[in-house]
């Protein structure tokens, strides 16, 4: 089987490309040119030198002691919030900026939720001098007020969705709407492996220098160069991707994907896709979404804000259907316990998104021998407000 | 299907331009929607598009995303609007097309919902966001089946190569959409416009076409249909009938102006 994308754009059952006409043109430019322009070596060069020198790669693989000793196994953190920009989201925007400049496009459109990669696409618009217009939900802007200075001190527009929600899902809509209205200067870029093809594949492609990254430094560190799990949070999935990229088709790899169960699964307050999903269209391709019996998009909720999505990539709703990962719900109580101990443990304050994937180790029951690998997707410092509410570190 | 497509019917007849007027299923109240249908009958308009709302509307501007919302929140769904539209066809003679999102029809069930629409009297469905590619592949053979036409979109960035295709796959007519936007974000016909609409007349396509986006009143409705078959209103009408006192006599008025009958 299959785990990457085919030629008409589908993983498995999930992907396509279900876009008005209006939007064609464009994603079908897109489509036609994306792996010719990865492909050439001026890309790469200019890709690769900039994850280097601007993003501050490779980021280190840190064998986790203290947790290790605690869960009997060997952990490694795989440090994607050392990141330039404090996040993984970065490694996409610096690619489909290139693409975008190659494409003759001046213009840059993205949606934003919590605000990571509303700032990760402003910081490649100023690197590269480009117009940058960001949606974000009308709610979001008032409760991540840090992330919207950084983006207007940035040189960003940062334009409220108003229409329903006003989160996340909302913001999409109305980045598409934009992309419709400025369609032959402007290129829109998707923050996750979401959206039409063949959005999911590339920016699939450019996170996967996560585990390409990984298999590297675990040849180093112990010789064998996969792990036993690779453990990585999900909302729209973009570093679960960029983390299981290279062992998609490694059998010794299990892929352990952590999703947002909000006040539990069950609970009506959740953003657990492949718990309560069906298969759907969503901003443009198939795939596990949470909807209501009559087909409305319903709004989700997680305390991460970067989880707070109703849907999940193609790539992983094929994931989650072939078995070959294996979806854990993670509580925003069970989140937060993770939290404390990472930085607890081995002083390292993670993003809420990132917590969720730390707090699988005692469902997981890895043995001694085993090696667990956990994408460290983003840093801490953007949720401390959450922190000190939940924690009462102010007390 | 031997009974002639009431789409066909129409344009084959038509002498004057073909207005088609866009509403929102359950709005401006859950129950108006067959009062809204009436009117726009009387008052004499050729095509009517019923809307159904959706949650994440991504081709439409605000005016009709509200509708959408307004709708919605009233308790509309796909099965409230068949039971609302069960009788349809006892008073209303001219061509109905339901207009909506792909995501809603797959959760009703394709085959069923195209049951369904045949057994009320819907004539065609216009579905954004259902790409050419998987119309053909896996929604033709089922539409056909029931006698429903799919009315796909062609924009001013769309290739002669593709309008060629799009109108090979066509039946009923071609939906033009007059500029790079969504719905109600532009209003007038620029020259630039009037260049592409005859352009596109030039291709001597086999289907004919209505002109939508940016037409909102019997200036823009001619310009329009001079060089295609008629001219498609939408967030104008919406805009109208969110606003007003007396429904009917309203839409009568708004639809004999737009033909200037009045």
């Amino acid at each position: 089987m299959s785990f990457n994308v085919d030629e008409r754009g589908y993983y498995g059952n999930y992907g396509g490309a279900y876009i008005p006409e209006m939007l064609y043109p464009n994603v079908e430019e897109l489509r036609s040119r994306y792996l010719d322009i990865i492909a050439e070596p001026s890309f790469q060069a200019e890709f690769h030198a900039l994850l280097k020198d601007y993003v501050g790669r490779p980021t280190p693989l840190f064998k986790a002691e203290r947790l290790s000793a605690k869960y009997n196994t060997n952990i490694y953190l795989k440090r994607e919030d050392l990141c330039h920009t404090g996040a993984h989201k970065v490694n996409n925007t610096i690619g489909q900026i290139l693409v975008a400049k190659r494409l003759g496009k001046s213009k840059i459109v993205a949606e934003t939720g919590a605000g990571q990669h509303g700032v990760a696409t402003a910081t490649v618009c100023a690197l590269m001098g480009m117009e940058c217009i960001v949606y974000m939900g009308a709610i979001d802007i008032e409760r991540q007020a840090p992330n919207v200075a950084r983006m207007r001190m940035l040189g960003a527009q940062v334009v409220a969705a108003k229409s329903g929600s006003q989160t996340l899902k909302d913001a999409t809509n109305e980045a598409m709407r934009h992309w419709i209205n400025h369609p032959v200067d402007t290129h829109y870029i998707i923050g996750s492996v979401v959206g039409p093809h063949p959005y999911p594949d590339m920016v699939a492609r450019f996170q996967s220098v996560i585990s390409e990254e990984i298999r590297t430094q675990l040849q180093e560190k112990e010789g064998r160069d996969y792990p036993d799990y690779v453990i990585a949070c999900v909302g729209g999935g973009s570093n679960a991707a960029g983390a299981f990229y290279h062992f998609l088709d490694e059998p010794r790899t299990a892929l352990i994907a952590a999703e947002a169960a909000g006040l539990g699964v069950e609970s009506g307050h959740s953003a657990a896709t492949t718990f309560l999903g069906k298969p759907g269209v969503l901003h443009g391709s198939k795939s596990l979404s949470m909807q209501t019996e009559d087909g409305q998009v319903i709004e989700p909720y997680s305390i991460s804000a970067g989880l707070d999505y109703p849907g999940i990539g193609p790539m992983h709703a094929h994931l989650f259907e072939s078995g070959r990962a294996t979806f854990y719900g993670v509580t925003d109580e069970e989140a937060l316990v993770a939290a404390v101990e990472c930085s607890q443990l081995e002083g390292i304050i993670p993003a809420l998104e990132t917590a969720h994937a730390l707090a699988v180790f005692e469902r997981l029951q890895a043995k001694p021998n085993e090696i667990v690998v956990v994408n460290v997707s983003g840093r801490g410092d953007k949720d401390l407000s959450t922190y000190q509410n939940r924690l009462k570190l102010n007390d | 299907m031997t009974k002639m497509n009431r789409i066909s019917a129409l344009f084959a007849q038509a002498t004057e331009p073909v207005l088609n007027v866009y509403t929102t299923a359950g709005f401006p109240r859950f129950e108006d929607t067959m009062t809204v249908l009436n009117a726009l009958q009387a008052g004499g308009v050729d095509i009517i598009e019923v809307g159904m709302p959706y949650s994440d509307p991504v081709a439409d501007g605000e005016t009709i995303q509200l509708s959408n919302q307004a709708s919605l929140e009233q308790g509309m769904s796909v099965a409230h609007l068949f039971a609302q539209l069960k009788d349809m066809r006892k008073t209303i003679t001219v061509p109905v097309l339901l207009m909506g999102y792909i995501n809603p029809v797959l959760q009703y069930g394709v085959e069923a919902f195209c049951a369904k629409c045949a057994e009320v009297g819907v004539d065609g469905l216009i579905l954004p966001d259902l790409p050419m590619v998987e119309y053909e592949a896996s929604y033709r053979e089922i539409f056909e089946k029931y006698g429903l036409y799919n009315i796909l979109l062609i924009t001013p960035q769309t290739n002669d190569e593709r309008i060629r295709h799009i109108d090979s796959v066509s039946k009923g007519f071609i939906y033009m959409v007059s500029s790079a936007s969504t719905t109600g974000a532009k209003t007038g016909i620029s020259a630039d416009q009037e260049v592409y609409f005859s352009r596109i007349a030039a291709m001597n396509l086999q289907n004919p076409r209505l002109i939508g986006f940016g037409i909102s009143d019997h200036e823009s409705f001619m310009k329009a249909s001079k060089n295609a078959s008629g001219a498609i209103i939408g967030s104008a009408f919406v805009k109208m009938i969110a606003q007003a006192k007396d429904l009917s006599a309203e839409i009568v008025d708004f639809v004999q102006a737009i033909k200037g009958k009045k």
